[in-house]
């Protein structure tokens, strides 16, 4: 079995803890089959980024720098990526499927005329992979036939890399053609929050259709939030009313999250919510409808008026937290 | 302006999914089938754009057994001119779907491909990234708004972390998202006037494109079920339970 390739995206000169993941992924793939694994950088200015991620257990770290790779743009990055597996020989490049990795990775897998599987959960030593299918519904044994194969990998399905060892870092260039870069970066908006990524929380407190309003999100989960240390997640039906952006939603078309501990707060627990959340180690749900679906899969379940619990419930973690 | 939209009949999403006791796939019995929801809202758009921007022409393309028929015809009772079947009986991977969309996209001479993000049956979201670059077209996937002028379209997306806007050569493919349009329902009319619009069946094999999957569904099996917890009686028990129990706080 041949190398694997590590896509690893970072942003403001860091790694989210997304791309430690698919690195850590990437080394369990090369292991499992017995070749080595390798990660890329691309970008503007990646030495310290190509640096940085050398000391996470690759065994090569390869740097592309190059002014048309500034912004993340999907033509310019499979052009260049598809160019150093191609150089390298690689077999199977791995990602995780972040909003970068989703819109990146099928791309190149063209190009390559590669087969590819999304949200990858394990792999095998027979080179068959694991993935869900079907809102989690079903586990699906895959196999991806030929070479190259691309793979992307889910967030929660594998820890973040260690710190280990310190790789060569290899400058590639790469000439990209002109012609086939029609994409222009305009903007980017971003959310602005003090919360915790919410691919990255401990803890993750989500609101939903029961909160009623966004003001509301504000007055009641935030004070949560605040207090467990949280970051804030949300159903669709939130998402859609524009109770709060769009990049809190949480489930089978949104994020993908498993901490330590999710609060689900107004929310039913419909099964494309909870494909996006139940991997969770603990789960608590507060719902005033004793028979919501959310029940089913919550450690602890609070049937009540979550105008009344939520204030309540900050009000004794706050006291827990000054003793 | 002449706008290919793809769609693939799927099980509804309110419907239980059960995996089939030998692991060959899931029990297809009673299920209710629709249009991909996020397909749905590429016809709504695809519709929105002719109504808006004038002389354009919404062509539908389905690959799949006869029955996506049913659903086909349901896009063209919300508004579309016409409709594609591409006949296959087997399962095809994202790639092959790509393969086959872009030989459509060229024989048909389509400006702009509009379709879902993501199938959510195998939950794939590759498709319309794939289709891109096999006809070197710019992209723009999750999309919650587009603007199109002067060959060019302005495109909102829901990345990690907020919205980036994108700005495309046309021609181009681009992927919905939830928040992009509410999908209008067929009317009465619409369902009438669909009866007589047209709808070609073309064979796969026909087209002349490597469909050979790639990627290869071996087996499924149910998920682990989560062992069901139990009911507190206030917040004093949850956070005693949290702090005591679960240890997670
Ligand atoms: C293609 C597709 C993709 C989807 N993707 C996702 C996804 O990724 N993520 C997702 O979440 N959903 C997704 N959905 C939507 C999903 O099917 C549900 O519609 C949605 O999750 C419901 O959100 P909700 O639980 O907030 O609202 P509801 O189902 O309306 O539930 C609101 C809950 O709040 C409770 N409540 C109301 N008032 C109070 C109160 N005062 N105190 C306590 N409890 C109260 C109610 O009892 C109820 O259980 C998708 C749907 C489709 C078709
Ligand atoms: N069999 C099919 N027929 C028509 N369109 C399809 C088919 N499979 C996938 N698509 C399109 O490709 C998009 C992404 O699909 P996927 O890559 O399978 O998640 C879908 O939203 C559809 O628009």
């Amino acid at each position: 079995m041949g190398d694997v390739l590590v896509f690893a995206e970072h942003q403001k000169g860091k790694f989210p803890k997304t791309t430690l993941v698919s690195v850590a992924a990437g080394r369990e793939a090369a292991q499992k089959t017995g070749g080595a694994c390798h990660a890329v950088v691309l970008g503007k200015n990646v030495d310290a980024v190509a640096n940085e991620l050398a000391g996470y257990g690759v065994k090569t770290v390869y740097a592309v720098d190059d002014d048309a790779l500034e912004h993340y743009v999907a033509d310019a990055y499979t052009e260049a990526l598809a160019e150093v597996v191609k150089q390298k020989g690689i077999d199977l490049v791995v990602a995780t499927s972040t909003a970068v990795g989703k819109d990146l990775l099928p791309r190149l897998a063209a190009k390559l005329g590669a087969g590819m599987a999304s949200d990858v959960t394990a792999f095998h030593e027979d080179g068959t992979m694991e993935r869900p299918m079907y809102a989690g519904n079903a586990i699906a044994t895959i196999q991806i036939e030929g070479s190259p194969k691309v793979v992307s990998v889910r967030g929660t399905a594998f820890d973040a890399a260690k710190k280990e060892g310190q790789a060569q870092v290899e400058k590639l260039s790469v000439s990209l053609d002109p012609s086939r870069l029609k994409t222009k970066f305009v903007d980017f908006n971003e959310t602005k929050s003090d919360r915790p990524v919410l691919t990255e929380a401990r803890i993750v407190v989500s609101g939903g259709r029961g909160l009623k309003n966004g003001e509301n999100f504000q007055t009641y989960l935030e004070p949560l939030c605040e207090v467990l240390g949280a970051a804030m997640g949300a159903s669709r039906a939130a998402v859609d009313a524009g109770f709060v952006p769009n990049d809190l939603q949480v489930g089978q078309t949104g994020k993908v999250v498993a901490p330590t501990l999710y609060v689900a707060v107004g929310i039913s627990g419909a099964i494309q919510h909870l494909a996006g959340m139940k991997d969770s180690k603990v789960i608590v749900a507060i719902n005033k409808d004793g028979e919501a679906p959310i029940f089913s899969v919550a450690d602890y379940g609070l049937v009540a008026d979550l105008f009344k619990a939520v204030p309540e419930l900050t009000e004794e973690l706050k006291k827990l937290k000054s003793h | 302006m002449k706008i290919l939209v793809p769609a693939k009949r799927v099980p509804d999403p309110n419907s239980t999914i059960k995996v089939k006791p030998d692991g060959s796939g899931i029990v297809t019995d009673n299920l209710k089938w629709v249009i991909n929801p996020f397909d749905e809202i590429a016809i709504e758009e695809g519709l929105r754009i002719k109504e808006k921007s004038g002389p354009a022409e919404v062509v539908l393309v389905s690959i799949g057994s006869k029955a996506a028929s049913e659903q086909l015809r349901t896009g063209l009772a919300m508004g579309a001119d016409r409709a594609i079947l591409v006949l296959s009986e087997e399962a095809i991977d994202s790639l092959a779907v790509a393969r086959v969309l872009a030989k459509i996209v060229e024989t048909e001479q389509i400006e702009l491909v509009l379709m879902g993000k993501q199938a959510i049956d195998a939950d794939s979201n590759q498709a319309g990234q794939m289709l891109a670059e096999l006809l070197g077209w710019p992209q723009a996937t999750f999309a919650s708004k587009i603007e199109l002028g002067d060959g060019r379209a302005k495109v909102t997306r829901e990345v990690d972390g907020g919205l980036e806007t994108l700005d495309l050569a046309l021609p181009a493919v681009i992927t919905t998202d939830l928040r992009l349009n509410e999908p209008r329902y067929a009317s009465l009319p619409g369902i009438m006037k669909a009866r007589k619009k047209e709808l070609k069946e073309v064979p796969i094999a026909d087209l002349g494109v490597d469909a050979a999957p790639k990627l290869k569904v071996l087996r499924m099996v149910p998920p682990a079920k989560r062992e069901g917890g139990r009911k507190v009686e206030n917040v004093h028990e949850l956070v005693q339970s949290l702090h005591n129990e679960a240890k997670v706080i």
